[in-house]
Parts: structure tokens; C-alpha cells; sequence
């Protein structure tokens, strides 16, 4: 199947380049989600003239974070809930696992398949505690057990458990709230996690850290994740493949974040992807994933006439002056050289660096700040690593545009 | 013989009465909770049915009692049974509406996050609705029993249980021997057994308004 080739691509973009994620997912927990497909999956709401949502066949990977994004009332929701049979499909076919979810009992489903939704919906006359352990209960294990897993999910999700555990959702602020309510989702450990704009409505910054510690989460869990939300930029942090929908829930483009920014498949999925579409690009790639540039390099002790003449022999128009640590200290031109005696105070200091985790984004920020145009490369103990240069952002772009030319079409199932 | 002579000489009739008349709207009380809480249960996701259930209870309240006790005396005799059918039918309203309002205010989206966790429909409604809804259940409740403990006092009139016997037969009596004393002591009871009530109502709430939701 076409959809599941994307990742098996190589070059710039890959998703491994993330530190926060897949690198710790390869080395870390194995998968433990399921596949889902969804085939020609039709809902038609009783009294309607138009489906909500028309034919769409989809297979979300195990293990995978798939984002639906779609403008308002393009049946998002009413796809999604058709997994967990909150909504009855009127047609087509859902399978879980490989498993056909119309063969098993509703209550049995849902209790396999996290939920977690916008307006969180914690049971307010019971704790947090309470809250969490719900579905455990349900599911028959002993209290004991679904005590210590209450304190196990709290404190996955960041609250200390013996501060919140006793507490009623009313004594919670909203973000709190929103990871009680991921907390709750997750207790009874199912290989399915469904969630409607579950960061919707906190704050930028809060929405922030929780998308980041559900990147964390998933690094750990290896879910198979269904997130819907109307905010692209949340979609490509969050989504291993984003599925951008147009009305009825119709699959305009279903690829990997990198592939929709570089090439989306129609001018619908382009104003989606925004403007600055590039730039969020930038924002996907990391330092290492791109080939760094060298530049003459000089130990702090090294006679200054020497570096100059190298520099000029070389037509390099400057040069890093490294410490015994090898850490860039100075950064200076051949011209700047004539007559110091010195190198310690030659040029001017290396302010700012990038690390290989640093986003090409990042890197792009100090280019345009440094002078010479080049933003340095230290590894994690300040060691000289590399440059990157304009030309090199420029050439990656260029990279990726090539790599996901044409592919667009192919992948978007019709 | 003053007023306090009276209830002096009469304080084991009243004390008596009062326990009957007590024990029979609250337990009437009771049973209308069972039944209202069902009707309510039963109607509530229903607009149609709602406001069926809501008018349909509204009409009994309207019927004086009097005359629900004299059209009920021919069909169930005299005593008891038409006293307790009497007052749970009067008590439905409050009941049935405040359950019904209880239920469907509950937040959807809590609703939503039950059966989406895979909670059963049952189990969503006595582990989640219900126990939301239960505040305006027992308020409801409370004005039903304010309510019973004067509509009781006229079942003396079917010779039900209760205060309503002592104000029947000194209003029936007037002139004689005690006959203003007796119905003073009564009606004097009613009120006094309707706050007593109450201050329990506050009570319950306290004990058993889940602590969340308070
Ligand atoms: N219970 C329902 N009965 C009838 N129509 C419905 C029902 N639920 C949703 N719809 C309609 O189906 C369409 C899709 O709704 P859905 O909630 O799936 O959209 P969505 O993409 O999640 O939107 P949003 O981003 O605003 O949440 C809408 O046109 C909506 O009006
Ligand atoms: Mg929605």
C-alpha cells in the first residue's frame, strides 16, 4: 500500500531526526499500538441531505500519530468517533488490530480505546484519582493494582500524585485538567488513543507543553494515536502523518508533515498549510540531518601570520579560532589578522552556537544574525562540529521539494 | 382548660399523631422519589416526553386535595391506602421535575467522556448522571415534603393517619370542649414537624452531596 512507503524514503526530513520522539521510540519501547483501517467509511446524520462523512478509507500504521486537520464541520469528529462506535458508521468497514469493531460489544471497544476530548469531561464529584482509575475499575482489575496505576499515569502526565490525586476536578486549572483527562485516557494502557482538539482550549504555552509531553508520552507508548485538531502547526509537531480533509471528511492529501509542507497536492491543502510553509519545513529538519560545511580552523596558541596565510591560500574569507577543548572561541576574516599577536583576541567572539539537535529553523535565525552569514556548529560539549550557510538551507529545501515532487498525487487515495 | 393545659393532658396523642403523620410523608415521600426518579429517568432524553411527564404531574397538583381524597375513598375505602396514594401523586411533581432538570444538565461533554471511556448506559447513569443530578433530586424531594405535611393534615378527612384527625374533630366541634385547642395543637404541630423536616433536609445534603459538586 502507497501510504505506508513514505517512510522508507531516504535524504533530508527524516522524522528520526527528531530527538524528542523517534530516537528515543528506536531505542527505546516497542510499539504497542495496532493498526486501524478505515474502508469506505460513510455517515450519513438521519434528516441530512449530505453525508457528514463520504467514503473514506484510510490506514493509520500501529505505533503511528495520525492527525485529521480540516476546517470547521468537515467531520473530523464524526470520523473519529466512528472508531470507538460513539457514532455507528452507516457504511463501510472499521478494523482495529485487524479486528472488525462492529463484531465486538460497544462498552468492550471503547474500554480498549483511549478517549480524551476538548472539553476534558472529568467526572466532577469524584477526585482525580477516581477520574484515572475508571477504566481500570471497569476493565476488573483489583484496587490495589488500580491505585498504584493511578499514581503511575499521574505522574507520567506530570502531576505529583500525592498532591493531586485526592483532589476534584474543580480544584484543577484547565491545563491540569486537560492531563488528568490524558491520564485518564491511558490507564488501562490501550493500544488506541482517540483525541478530539485535546489542547483546544489552554493557553499557547501551556499548549505548548503538553503537546511536547505528548511527544515525550508517545516516545514511551508507541500508541497508536488518532488526534484531531484545526491548527496545522499542531498537526505537523504532533502528527507522523497528517490526513488534511475537505468536506464530508474526503482525504485531500494523507503524508508525512515534511511531504504536505513541500509539495501539498492541491491549492485547498496549500491555504491550509499557511503561509511560512518553508519555514515550518525548516522547523522539521534538524542540524545533523544536513551536511555541515567546513571552515579553516586555528588553535588559540597558533601564531596569527600563520592562520592568515592559510586563510588567503585557502580564498577563505574567515576562520574559527578553537580553545584546547576544540570549543570555537573566536571567529575571525584574514584582513582582521594582519598584525595582532595573538589569536586569544583576534576577530570577534563566537557568541552563539547550534547544536546538531538544534531545528534547521534555528540555524536559519543565527545565519541571518551572524555577520559572515554562518551559524557554528558545537556538539554537545561545545566542540566544533561544523557550519551551516545559507546555501546549505537553501539546498535542503531544494532537497526535500525533489524528494516529495510528484508524490503527492500518487498518495492521496482517491 | 388553657392551651398548654390541653397539650399537657394530650402530649401522648399528639406525640402519637405527629409520629404518624411524620412517618406517612416521609415515607410517601420516598416512594414518590422511587417513582419520579424512574418517570424521570425514563422521560429525560426526550423533549416530548419531558414535558408530557412534567404537565401530566403538574395536572395532579392542580386537583384539590379534597377532592382527590373523595374521588379516591369509593376505589380504595377509607384510611390508609387512599392517604398514601393521595400524597405520593402530589409529591410526583417537584420530583419528577427536578430529576428531569438534574439530568439534562448534566455537562454532555461528561456524558461523551463516559460512554467514550466504555462506560454501560446503566453505568452512566447511577456512577455519573445520577449522582450529578442528585442535588436537584433532593431538593425537589424537600419541597415535596414541605408540601405533603399540609396536604397530609386534610387526609384525616379519608381517616388517614396523622395531626389532621385533632384539627378535623375540633373544627368540627367548635363551641365545644377543647375543640380550638385541639386544632390549634395540630396545625401548631404541622408547622413545627415541617421545620424539623427541613433542618433534616439540610442535613442529608450535607451527608450526601458528593463533595466535588458542592
Ligand atoms: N448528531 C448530529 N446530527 C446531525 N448532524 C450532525 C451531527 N453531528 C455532526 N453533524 C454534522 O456533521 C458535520 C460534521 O460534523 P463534525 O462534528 O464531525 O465536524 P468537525 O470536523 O469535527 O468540526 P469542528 O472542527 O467544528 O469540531 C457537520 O456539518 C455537522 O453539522
Ligand atoms: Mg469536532
Amino acid at each position: 500500500m502507497s501510504q505506508n512507503e513514505v517512510h522508507s524514503g531516504t535524504g533530508v526530513g527524516r522524522r528520526e531526526g527528531r530527538p524528542d520522539d523517534r530516537d528515543v521510540a528506536s531505542g527505546g519501547s516497542a510499539v504497542s499500538g495496532v493498526e486501524i483501517r478505515l474502508e469506505e467509511v460513510s455517515k450519513r446524520y438521519p434528516g441530512q441531505a449530505l453525508p457528514a462523512v463520504e467514503s473514506v478509507t484510510m490506514t493509520i500504521p500501529a505505533g503511528n500519530t495520525v492527525a485529521l486537520v480540516g476546517p470547521s464541520g468537515c467531520g473530523k469528529t464524526t470520523t473519529m468517533k466512528m472508531i470507538n462506535r460513539l457514532i455507528e458508521p452507516s457504511s463501510g468497514r472499521i478494523t482495529i488490530g485487524g479486528e472488525d469493531a462492529h463484531s465486538l460489544h460497544p462498552d468492550q471497544l471503547r474500554r480498549r480505546i483511549g478517549y480524551a476530548i476538548q472539553q476534558v469531561g472529568l467526572f466532577p464529584h469524584m477526585t482525580v484519582g477516581e477520574n484515572v482509575g475508571v477504566v481500570p475499575g471497569l476493565i476488573g482489575w483489583r484496587s490495589g493494582r488500580v491505585a498504584d496505576r493511578v499514581d503511575e499515569m499521574l505522574d507520567l502526565v506530570g502531576l505529583d500524585p500525592a498532591e493531586y490525586r485526592d483532589r476534584f476536578p474543580r480544584q484543577l486549572s484547565g491545563g491540569q485538567q486537560q492531563r488528568v483527562g490524558v491520564a485518564r485516557a491511558l490507564a488501562a494502557d490501550p493500544p488506541v488513543l482517540l483525541m478530539d482538539e485535546p489542547f483546544g482550549a489552554v493557553d499557547p504555552i501551556t499548549r505548548g507543553n503538553l503537546q511536547d509531553e505528548l511527544l515525550r508520552l508517545q516516545a514511551e507508548l508507541g500508541k497508536t494515536i488518532v488526534f484531531v485538531t484545526h491548527d496545522f502547526d499542531e498537526a505537523v509537531k504532533l502528527g507522523d502523518r497528517i490526513a488534511v480533509l475537505g468536506p464530508r471528511s474526503t482525504i485531500l492529501q494523507y503524508d508525512t508533515p515534511e511531504a504536505i509542507l513541500a509539495n501539498p497536492a492541491d491549492d485547498t491543502v496549500a491555504g491550509f498549510v499557511g503561509a511560512g510553509a518553508k519555514l515550518k519545513q525548516l522547523a522539521l529538519l534538524r542540524v545533523r540531518d544536513v551536511e555541515l560545511g567546513e571552515v579553516p580552523t586555528a588553535r588559540v596558541d597558533e601564531a596569527p601570520e600563520d592562520f592568515r596565510r592559510r586563510l588567503t591560500d585557502g580564498r577563505s574569507q574567515f576562520g574559527l579560532v578553537l580553545d584546547a577543548r576544540r570549543r570555537p572561541v573566536r571567529l575571525v576574516s584574514a584582513v582582521e589578522l594582519r598584525g595582532v599577536t595573538s589569536l586569544r583576541n583576534a576577530g570577534r567572539p563566537v557568541v552563539d552556537t547550534v547544536s546538531p539537535a538544534s531545528t534547521l529553523h534555528d540555524a536559519l535565525e543565527a545565519i541571518l544574525t551572524d555577520d559572515e552569514g554562518v551559524a557554528v556548529v558545537a556538539k554537545s560539549r561545545g566542540e566544533y562540529a561544523g557550519v551551516v550557510g545559507i546555501d546549505t538551507v537553501m539546498a535542503t529545501i531544494r532537497a526535500l521539494r525533489a524528494e516529495h515532487e510528484g508524490s503527492a498525487d500518487e498518495e492521496t487515495p482517491s | 382548660m388553657s392551651f398548654w393545659e390541653y397539650v399537657g393532658s394530650r402530649w401522648e396523642q399528639l406525640l402519637v399523631d405527629s409520629y404518624l403523620h411524620t412517618s406517612a410523608v416521609v415515607q410517601t415521600t420516598l416512594v414518590a422519589t422511587v417513582i419520579g426518579v424512574l418517570v424521570g429517568v425514563a422521560v429525560y432524553r426526550s423533549p416530548i416526553g419531558s414535558t408530557v411527564a412534567t404537565a401530566l404531574t403538574s395536572a395532579i397538583l392542580t386537583i384539590p386535595s379534597f377532592a382527590l381524597l373523595g374521588l379516591l375513598i369509593p376505589v380504595l375505602g377509607l384510611g390508609v391506602r387512599p392517604t398514601v396514594t393521595a400524597l405520593v401523586l402530589y409529591a410526583l411533581l417537584p420530583i419528577v421535575r427536578n430529576t428531569i432538570v438534574g439530568l439534562s444538565t448534566v455537562d454532555p461533554s461528561v456524558r461523551d467522556a463516559a460512554r467514550g471511556i466504555g462506560m454501560s448506559r446503566l453505568g452512566v447513569l447511577t456512577r455519573v448522571e445520577l449522582r450529578l443530578a442528585w442535588p436537584a433530586v433532593l431538593a425537589g424531594m424537600r419541597v415535596s415534603t414541605q408540601m405533603l405535611m399540609g396536604i397530609a393534615a386534610i387526609a384525616a378527612y379519608a381517616k388517614g393517619p396523622g395531626l389532621g384527625n385533632l384539627i378535623f374533630s375540633g373544627l368540627q366541634r367548635v363551641g365545644g370542649a377543647n375543640a380550638i385547642n385541639a386544632a390549634v395543637a395540630g396545625t401548631l404541630g404541622v408547622v413545627l414537624l415541617a421545620l424539623l423536616l427541613d433542618a433534616a433536609y439540610v442535613l442529608l445534603g450535607r451527608l450526601t452531596m458528593p463533595r466535588g459538586i458542592r
